[in-house]
């Protein structure tokens, strides 16, 4: 090959270079362009929609929950209220191995078999990210050695937390209720509700009486922290905040040293007994018994204390006072003989010879009286007084079913009273065309009969006796029974008045009332039923007392309360109100199986009336039972 | 003392004013990029720091190597590669599932590195030598010599190293004259095989493709890394955040944020306007390589600058394409910008060659 033909071949070559040159630099030009239409298009066109996602990347709303009003009663003195403790909480989800952190947690300090199974029990109800409490209440040393070892605990943390505290006692539970940890159903509802964001930070909420009924203003507002955040979702520092609004306290119509008093005078018995005044509607105290701890619940409670709960036979955790239903008993005397009076089929003065027995016309059954032999001749005053079951027999054969239905329904019987709690029952009022829709059978005379004397289908919880009763004492005004009285803004610390609850005036006429409130006092007079329980008393007591059979006795059988075991023995029942001249205070007053109105359940309402109007303690009672003031 | 400077003086001179110039500049705004990205580590700017002196000490060091003794390089470290990639294939640690790094007891480190160098190396010298007579039986051994580590690296698997040696390579082929028709039926042939390589794929692989078709569909997976550096990106906007101001950077959004992904926290502190000016950059960076290939003597010469020029591109288009969601997942560092050494140092050696390219004007003396 030639020089000349060489060079001539490298000056082609040359040129096909840079011909290949070009075609490099346009093909870079065209990737140059395909990233710059990109960086346009995400940083200019998709700008905002990027800049929006890289905010909501940084900042996270983190809920402040708010803390939890207080409850206090009559003279401020603390029921419930929150104290800060510090939590041992576990998260399943943090953990390695959830049974082995467990068998750490559990050498390094105490954890008993019953804070495990309430543990696994919460573990079973919440997701495997939810942080579950294992220990609540750690002394300052368990958090010492939880910190120390914190390396080896994955999922372990100690949290600083607000609790719950109800000091008042089992005797305060079925009135203030308990808070619980929220769970599923709970949520549901929120979300029904549309509250869910206010619960954002919450880990409790109102689960039964007044804690639940009250949960909106106990509750207070979330607030919330915006905090910038970093990709682990660690807080960076705090953008804006909105302060929680903390709940509202409530101060009740309740006297603690009353509700205690009340609660102790019961004994070993069990029963409810409801207290109002009988010109507001406040409820002065509201027990059943058994009680139980409330504070069991605030942080979840172990499966097997619950099931000793739950089946106890004593049943603690039904409130008697509301829940419970009972036949009223001779304690439906003083409204029917009212109500003879305001149908005109009874005057005064309008007396029966009582033999000691009742038939009805063409039927050889007979209803006897309590006192065999009977109680002679008996007017209006002493049916009451005296409790003649005959006297009532014949009236309520004279008024019929439905009348008496009627009449009574005014008192508030048969539906429930409105108090301020929820779960309340309406008891029973029976009537002709309860039993057809009820039981699709007619009506017999003789049911008629029994329930003259508060027998048969009659149902009142405890409560409906006590505004029934109330109704006698303030002259027939229905009022709704309240246990809260005032509400405040602990900021702002000065009390709202409540407004109370409705109040209806039931026409009496004047002189009827008279005569039955004087049977009434009769009846705690030397002569009437419960006489005992009034001796001594430095003010006067009106009041009826009742007893419901438990077990049916045969026909020409005789109740013999010795021969009975204990859970066959009759409900005693007692109504009263005091002071006669001015009411001020009314009491209903049911015990299971305590035999007989007058031994067993006046000398408990004796006791409400004493501490109450004169401030005198029960013989065996302290002073103070041990309850705080504000 | 004169003796020594006037030393100084001509080492120096063989540095190219310009590429010297624009590299400074990438290097400067890296420093403050990782400075930003490192949340002012000093452990990492002084790293970044040693390793920038380093490779800027290994690229004065190749500008004066003439070309023709560069050529003569090329063959025995491509040898040598390819032993220690078999080697890897038979004795190599298995990191991350695939089999990539030698043990050499001291330190380990990646054979394929050494070839990214080597291939285009050994390719300009065998053109070179064969200049005079070169026909297609040169290309076929030229495709040859490329496939052997393609392949090697390939079957480790590392298919993003494997692509970028494979483009040095075809773009080597392609300045020495790579016939067209060659190329275009190639690259329908290419396209034909798409379903069979894709089956050849592994599942990370595939799945990094399906991911980048629809970030989305794994934004807390293998989708994660994407969605956050273009929300960082895009959130940047026309101006920026500003230099440290950067919050999808700075409150660790972004992941590997001084190596692979440090585009984005450029992109999200100094928005539209910075990226311009830093794609401009590498574009100066490509363009003064075409004008020392155009001028350049020799083949050899020629075929270097060029095809280091268009491949500095490449490692920038790829990395900047995936980074801001139109290219897969495949770690390729962003060139002269990304914290690393072994990268900066093969970069500003690429560099120190095309210099060398640029002020040895003279023929071979061979």
């Amino acid at each position: 090959m030639s020089l000349a033909t060489q060079l001539k071949n490298l000056d082609r070559e040359l040129a096909r270079f840079h011909g290949r040159l070009k075609v490099g630099a346009a093909f870079v030009a065209l990737l140059a362009t395909a990233l710059l239409a990109r960086g346009f298009y995400l940083q200019v066109v998709q700008h905002d929609h990027y800049i929006q996602r890289a905010e909501s990347n940084r900042t996270s709303r983190v809920p402040a929950a708010p803390s939890r009003g207080l409850i206090l009663d009559r003279n401020n003195r603390i029921l419930a209220e929150n104290y800060s403790a510090y939590t041992l909480e576990l998260t399943q989800a943090k953990t390695d191995d959830l049974e082995a952190t467990l068998a750490m947690v559990g050498t390094l300090i105490e954890i008993s078999p019953g804070q495990l199974r309430r543990f696994r029990r919460l573990l079973s109800e919440s997701h495997e990210f939810e942080t579950v409490p294992l220990k609540s209440k750690l002394t300052d040393e368990e958090v010492a050695i939880i910190a120390a070892n914190r390396y080896r605990l994955p999922g372990v943390e100690v949290k600083a937390r607000l609790f719950r505290n109800y000091q008042a006692g089992p005797g305060m539970a079925h009135v203030l209720g308990f808070v619980g940890r929220i769970n599923d159903r709970d949520l549901k509802k929120l979300r029904e509700d549309g509250r869910e964001q206010n619960y954002k930070g919450s880990a409790h909420i109102g689960k039964t009486g007044l804690e639940q009924s009250y949960e909106s203003l106990l509750h207070g507002r979330t607030g919330f922290d915006q905090m910038e955040t970093d990709a682990s979702g660690r807080a960076v520092r705090m953008l804006s905040r909105i302060a929680p609004v903390p709940g509202k306290d409530l101060r009740l119509h309740l006297d603690a040293g009353l509700q205690a008093v009340a609660e102790q005078a019961f004994g070993d018995y069990l029963g409810g007994l409801v207290a109002l005044d009988p010109n507001t509607g406040g409820v002065l105290a509201l027990v059943s018994r058994p009680g139980f701890d409330p504070n069991l619940f605030v942080d979840g409670i172990d499966p097997e204390t619950w099931k000793a709960l739950n089946e106890s036979p004593d049943r603690p955790m039904v409130n008697r006072a509301l829940r419970g239903v009972y036949p009223p008993g001779s304690t439906i005397k003083p409204l029917l003989a009212l109500a003879g009076l305001e149908l005109g089929l009874r005057k005064p003065s309008d007396s029966i010879k009582d033999p000691g027995f009742f038939s009805l016309p063409s039927s050889s059954h007979q209803f006897r009286d309590w006192k065999r032999g009977g109680h002679g001749v008996v007017d209006l005053r002493r049916s009451i007084s005296q409790s003649c079951d005959v006297y009532y027999y014949q009236l309520a054969v004279d008024m019929g079913i439905d009348r008496m239905h009627d009449y009574l329904a005014k008192y508030g019987l048969g539906e429930k009273t409105g108090i301020d709690l929820d779960g309340e029952s309406s008891g029973l009022l029976p009537s002709r065309d309860w039993k057809q829709r009820r039981w699709n059978k007619s009506w017999y005379p003789g049911e008629t009969v029994i329930a003259g004397i508060g027998q048969g289908y009659h149902l009142t919880t405890p409560l409906q006796l006590a505004v029934a009763t109330a109704m006698l004492a303030n002259g027939g005004i229905r009022i709704e029974p309240r246990l809260v009285q005032a509400v405040r803004d602990p900021h702002a610390q000065i009390w709202q008045p409540q407004a109370g609850g409705a109040r209806v005036q039931v026409a009496i006429t004047p002189e009827h009332l008279d005569v039955v409130r004087e049977g009434m006092m009769d009846v705690m007079r030397p002569g009437g039923t419960a006489a005992r329980a009034a001796a001594g008393a430095p003010y006067t007591i009106a009041g009826k007392t009742g007893t419901a059979q438990v077990v049916g006795i045969k026909q020409g059988a005789r109740y013999e309360a010795s021969q009975l075991a204990r859970e066959h023995l009759d409900h005693a029942l007692f109504i009263a109100y005091a002071p006669t001249e001015n009411p001020t205070i009314v009491v209903a007053v049911v015990v299971e199986n305590g035999g007989s109105g007058s031994g067993t359940a006046a000398p408990i309402a004796r006791k409400v009336f004493d501490y109450y109007l004169t401030g005198k303690l029960p013989d065996d009672m302290k002073p103070e039972a041990g309850l705080v003031n504000e | 003392m004169p003796r020594t400077s006037h030393w100084i003086v001509r080492r120096l001179s063989h540095l190219d004013g310009m590429l010297l110039v624009l590299v400074l500049l990438l290097l400067g705004v890296s420093l403050a990029v990782v400075v930003s990205a490192s949340g002012q580590n000093p452990a990492r700017i002084s790293g970044h720091l040693i390793n920038m002196g380093l490779a800027l000490g290994v690229m004065v060091v190749m500008a004066n190597v003439p070309p023709h003794l560069l050529s003569r390089v090329g063959p025995p470290l491509f040898f040598a590669g390819v032993v220690l990639l078999i080697g890897v294939a038979l004795f190599g640690e298995v990191r991350n599932g695939s089999r990539r790094w030698l043990n050499l007891g001291f330190m380990s480190f990646q054979p394929s590195e050494l070839l990214k160098l080597a291939l285009p190396l050994t390719l300009a010298w065998y053109f070179q030598r064969n200049e005079a007579v070169l026909r297609a039986k040169h290309f076929l051994v030229g495709g040859v010599l490329l496939l052997v580590p393609f392949l090697l690296i390939l079957r480790q698997p590392d298919l993003g190293t494997a692509l970028m040696l494979g483009a040095s390579g075809f773009y080597l082929l392609f300045f020495a004259g790579l016939p067209w028709k060659v190329i275009f039926g190639g690259g329908v042939l290419g396209a034909a095989s798409l379903p069979v390589v894709w089956s050849l794929m592994h599942d990370y692989q595939q799945r990094r493709v399906l991911t980048l078709l629809d970030p989305t569909s794994d934004p807390l997976g293998a989708g994660y890394h994407i969605i956050q550096s273009t929300i960082a990106i895009g959130s940047g906007g026309l101006f920026g955040k500003g230099w440290m101001q950067g919050t999808q950077s700075q409150l660790d959004f972004i992941p590997e944020r001084t190596t692979d992904f440090v585009f984005a926290v450029f992109g999200e502190e100094f928005g539209y306007v910075g990226v311009i000016l830093l794609i401009g950059l590498y574009l100066a960076i490509v363009a003064r390589g075409l004008v020392i290939a155009a001028r350049a003597p020799t083949l050899f010469g020629r075929l270097m600058a060029a095809t280091l020029s268009l491949n500095l591109f490449t490692y920038a288009f790829v990395n900047i394409g995936m980074v801001s969601g139109i290219l897969p997942v495949v770690g390729v560092p962003l060139p002269l910008m990304s914290y690393g050494g072994t990268a900066l140092i093969t970069l500003l050696l690429g560099m120190g060659i095309l210099m060398s390219v640029a002020t040895h004007r003279q023929l071979n003396k061979s």
